[in-house]
């Protein structure tokens, strides 16, 4: 769709379902959802707290089980059934967590993180000038200066900072598909901007594939191809961002549209 | 003119630490709010906006420290006063403050309707409750909260409920200043406007004469409140209102703030968002000049030497730069 | 790392805590490096002797240097020689026959009880209804106010050999004085000696020593076992985390106390020693740092650096070292301190009730105690055998817990000031 390329599937699931706990205490946090999403495209899951939108990335990153349905990796069934083959899965997808204080490891410096990722990559015995080097490159993708980083400590740094270093660290991984979990949720309103750009950035240059989850139907509108709306579970409508966005059909999207401030045409209050 | 609810005149105040080092949070605030008018502060956080929540109170405890400036309510002084003075004659029926938590400040063991009386007799002890259990009712059926909230316990109600409810009780004295912390930032979108809607109420009905409302969502300030005043590293760096605040800011870092709004509205995708580098300064020691000079895009080299006075311009409003209007404006027509 | 330790060292309780540990702990170390001591060598011949320091007499005769002072003695030996069975018998002579009123009599003041006896004593007076050996008696007495005001020098004898009689070698007088330092043979009890005769000073160090060496040795063993389990537990979760919530359950339940009696007393007496103690008390503690680390643990492994270190493909292993243990650690350390005053207190009690460490060769201040009660130093006023011991067991749980309330502050910020 984007410059008319062909859409290549990257991950799409049939059916996915997520149970918590059994008999009466039953609770299905995802209930038999249907997505495709296609190699660098943009994708927005939206929703409110409680939607499951948070137990869906976890499935998808195969950090929980899934209870029923099947999900395809680059059109082949996902095989995630032992710690080599996860080992394997999570070269191609990647995370971002919604708090970034929590994402880090207190105990260790920061520059830590990157070095990690170096040596995922198989670049373990590299020299270390080489090392240094990619990772000053990745650190000036995020406007982040390396020299500044090392030997500092998680809490030494904002919170806008911990989560530029958290797509740094995906450069340096270039998975084909990152899932960026409320990444500007607890950041000042005016670091999201930079986070978003950095983020269509990675899309652009590397063509990665990204699946932004958000409870803000305005970042959704802003940076995403298409958008999927989940309340209680389930996908309740998905398609192109225009499209849903600005003229939406399911009463739910309208509800999460009309609760969200505006500012170049009136709030309407009255509809409560 | 209306009457002026609460004048502020060159307010500061500090933490200190652990480690007895001195924090300027609040650094020569002023500002006026007129009956019926409500004010919304916006910043980064570390801005010293919270801070300024808390000092406005005139309640000052460790590790927050007055140090000087006067705080006016309606006439009255209440800088100065006995911390003691303050919360039996002040706090509840002159300023309610509201923070962020607050459904969470709610004692689950107790019915809703013992917080209303809680506060009711913090200054009338002899109220008898059935009159308080009536003036709680009327109250809660205007502001659009069910009767039956008053005999239930926190835990049976929902977050945004809870913090309605917050809100209700704290307002029942109807004060003459509600000072709100992100009252709505905790919440999902849809309680969010619930929230909104029921200040807009407080406002209208007059059961509050006047609002500062707290957020870093732009969007939210220019729907609730009247004047919007960006802080910085402790100042106030812009005042205006609303409207001019969110499509005309004056001071660099204002700008900044304002280009970060994203809503869903048309032509939103083709906006070019602005960010601001860097981080908000260290307030043990601020830096000389211009605080925002090291963030600054548009900054020279005089910025880090002068300290920027604040300039008001005919219209009342109000910006905090090196930088003449009519510059400002040339500057921003060229970037 | 560094800031939290400085943060640690401003924490009045802390430091006041482990001051106070401190100072116990280099008494433990230099006492007996000053004092070469056996703490148990059984030196007095009798129980409980008082304390204070104690002089050869024959060393204090032979001094050799003698001082002459012009004190007058005879205030202080009137006092010290007059006993308080004679005192009653005059003063009951006094009133019932010398017509003196009882309110003018006062025993404590012997100077004063003398000189009205020397006034009204007679043994010539009317004494009706005193039977002769009672009117002896008193004129015994009467001999022997009299020998005690009179200053008869003490004399030393020697027996000749050949003649089988006593010749005088030396008299002393009360004016003569020696001093302290020149008796060489003289034995110091600072805390008086207990029932076998030891001094007890140096027993209580040497007691303090293993006790604490008890506690510490019962804390590792139960924080080991504890930190392991609870994050063998937490982070696996499922099956493992129910089994050994499932023992743990069952050995919060059981009062480790008694759990404690019965596995000492069926490991026999002549098995009981110091370290077999602390391995029994370490072994029935560990349930409460398994419970709490496990709860830990549990809400750390859905942490968000947890998961992103599984993304970056960790080991199992090093997650749960690097990513888990350090944020539990500062848990464990308090736990850990906590553990160790609480063996100290287990083996108290055990060895209270008998079941302490059955050994002759080193004292814990369980069995002080223990020694202390079976030989009724309570009955006998011998304070010294047991108070110190009391004082030394409620100072180090007393500093142990200043310092892990210390922590807790510095580690919760909730509790801060």
């Amino acid at each position: 769709m984007r410059d008319g390329k062909e859409l290549k599937p990257c991950l799409s699931g049939r059916g996915v379902t997520k149970v918590f706990g059994f008999g009466d205490a039953k609770t299905v946090a995802v209930d038999h959802v249907d997505f495709d999403f296609h190699e660098g495209e943009f994708v927005s899951i939206v929703g409110e707290s409680g939607s499951g939108k948070t137990t869906l990335s976890k499935m998808l990153l195969g950090l929980i089980s899934v209870t029923e349905g099947e999900i395809d990796f680059q059109g082949k069934p996902r095989d995630i059934s032992n710690g080599k083959k996860k080992k394997e899965y999570w070269k191609g997808i990647q995370a971002i967590f919604q708090d970034p204080f929590a994402s880090y490891n207190m105990f260790k410096r920061v520059d830590s993180v990157l070095l990690d990722c170096i040596n995922m990559r198989g670049d373990k015995n590299l020299p270390k000038e080489e090392k240094e080097r990619l990772m000053t490159e990745a650190c000036s993708f995020v406007n982040l200066k390396y020299a500044e980083l090392t030997n500092k400590y998680p809490f030494e740094l904002s919170g806008g900072q911990m989560q530029r270093l958290m797509i740094a660290r995906i450069f340096l991984l270039k998975p084909k598909i990152l899932l960026a979990d409320e990444p500007t949720s607890m950041i000042d309103a005016c670091s999201r901007a930079t986070i978003l750009d950095m983020l269509l950035k990675l899309r652009d240059e590397i063509n990665m594939t990204i699946i932004f989850i958000t409870h803000d139907i305005g970042l959704a509108y802003y940076v995403s191809d298409n958008v999927y709306i989940m309340e209680h579970g389930k996908f309740v409508e998905s398609g192109p961002a225009e499209e849903v966005i600005l003229h939406p059909t399911a009463a739910y999207t309208k509800r999460l549209i009309s609760d969200v401030p505006k500012i170049y045409e009136p709030w309407d209050l009255t509809t409560v | 003119m209306g009457k002026v609810m609460l004048e502020v005149n060159n307010l500061k105040t500090k933490y200190v630490t652990r480690f007895h080092e001195d924090v300027y949070a609040v650094d020569g605030v002023s500002l006026k709010i007129e009956e019926g008018k409500s004010l919304g502060v916006a910043g980064e956080s570390g801005c010293g906006k919270s801070t300024l929540a808390l000092s406005l109170m005139g309640y000052y405890f460790a590790p927050l420290h007055y140090i000087s400036g006067d705080i006016i309510v309606d006439g009255r002084k209440i800088s100065g006063m006995k911390p003691d003075d303050v919360r039996k004659n002040i706090l509840g029926n002159e300023i309610a403050y509201i923070p962020q938590a607050a459904m969470n400040a709610l004692n689950p063991t107790q019915k809703i309707i013992r917080f209303v009386e809680d506060v009711i007799h913090a200054h009338d002890p002899k109220m008898p409750r059935k009159d308080i259990y009536d003036l709680a009712k009327e109250r809660f059926q205007i502001l659009g909260l069910p009767e039956e909230v008053l005999q239930k316990h926190a835990v049976e109600l929902s977050g945004g409920m809870k913090q309605r409810t917050v809100i209700a009780i704290s307002t029942i004295l109807s004060p003459k200043v509600l000072i709100a912390d992100e009252p709505s930032s905790a919440l999902d979108v849809t309680s969010q406007k619930m929230v909104i809607k029921m200040m807009r109420d407080l406002m209208e009905k007059g059961f509050i004469k006047s609002m500062i409302f707290i957020t870093h969502e732009l969007p939210l300030l220019y729907n609730v409140t009247d004047d919007i005043m960006v802080m910085y590293a402790g100042q106030i760096v812009e005042k205006g209102t609303a409207k001019e605040m969110v499509f005309d800011p004056l001071h660099p870092y204002s700008k900044g703030l304002m280009g970060s709004i994203i809503v869903p509205e048309e032509g939103v995708r083709e906006q070019k968002l602005t960010a601001i580098p860097g981080t908000p300064p260290n307030l043990k020691h601020p830096p000389e000049g211009c605080r925002f000079a090291d963030r600054c895009p548009y900054a020279q080299p005089t910025c880090r030497g002068m300290k920027p006075e604040v300039i008001e311009l005919p219209n009342g409003r109000e910006y905090r730069c090196l930088m003449s209007e009519r510059k400002v404006r040339e500057v921003y027509a060229n970037a | 790392m560094k800031n939290t330790i400085k943060q640690i060292f401003h924490s009045g309780k802390f430091v006041t805590g482990f001051v106070i540990f401190l100072a116990i702990l280099l008494t433990i170390i230099i006492y007996p490096l000053v004092v070469a001591k056996d703490p148990l060598a059984m030196i007095g011949n009798g129980n409980f002797f008082k304390p204070g320091t104690y002089l050869s007499i024959q060393d204090t005769v032979n001094s050799g240097k003698t001082y002459k002072m012009n004190v007058d003695a005879t205030a202080s030996i009137v006092e010290s020689k007059l006993t308080m069975d004679n005192r009653s018998m005059m003063a009951e002579w006094l009133e019932k026959y010398g017509g003196v009123d009882a309110s003018e009599i006062d025993v404590t003041d012997a100077e004063g009880l003398i000189a009205l006896w020397e006034e009204k004593y007679d043994p010539n007076a009317e004494q009706k209804g005193l039977i002769a050996a009672k009117k002896k008696k008193y004129q015994r007495l009467d001999n022997e106010i009299d020998g005690i005001l009179e200053d008869v020098p003490t004399i030393i004898a020697e027996k000749n050999e050949e003649t089988g009689e006593l010749e005088e070698v030396q008299s002393i007088d009360s004016k003569q004085y020696i001093n302290e330092k020149d008796v060489i043979n003289r034995q110091n009890f600072v805390l008086g000696t207990d029932n076998f005769g030891r001094d007890v000073l140096t027993e209580l160090i040497s007691a303090t020593g293993s006790s604490l060496k008890i506690g510490l040795v019962a804390g590792i063993i139960a924080t080991v076992i504890g930190l392991f389990l609870g994050l063998l537990a937490g982070y696996l979760g499922g099956f493992v985390d129910n089994l050994i919530l499932f023992f743990t359950n069952l050995f919060t339940v059981i009062p480790s106390f008694v759990l404690l009696i019965l596995i000492s007393y069926s490991v026999g007496e002549s098995q009981r020693g110091i370290m077999m103690v602390a391995l029994l008390i370490g072994i029935t503690a560990w349930p409460w740092t398994t419970r709490s680390v496990r709860s830990q643990v549990i809400s750390l492994r859905n942490r968000d650096h947890v998961n992103l270190s599984k993304l970056s493909g960790h080991s199992m292993l090093r997650i749960v070292l690097t990513d888990i243990l350090p944020y539990v650690a500062s848990y464990v350390v308090m736990a850990f301190i906590l553990q160790i005053s609480s063996g100290i207190l287990a083996e108290a009690q055990l060895s209270m009730i008998g079941l302490g460490p059955a050994t002759t060769k080193t004292a814990t201040l369980g069995l002080m105690m223990q020694w202390a009660t079976q030989y009724n130093a309570h009955l006998n006023g011998a304070w010294w055998a047991y108070f110190p011991v009391i004082l030394v067991i409620a100072l180090i749980s007393f500093s142990l817990n200043l310092m892990n309330t210390g922590l807790d502050q510095v580690f919760n910020p909730q509790l801060r000031d």
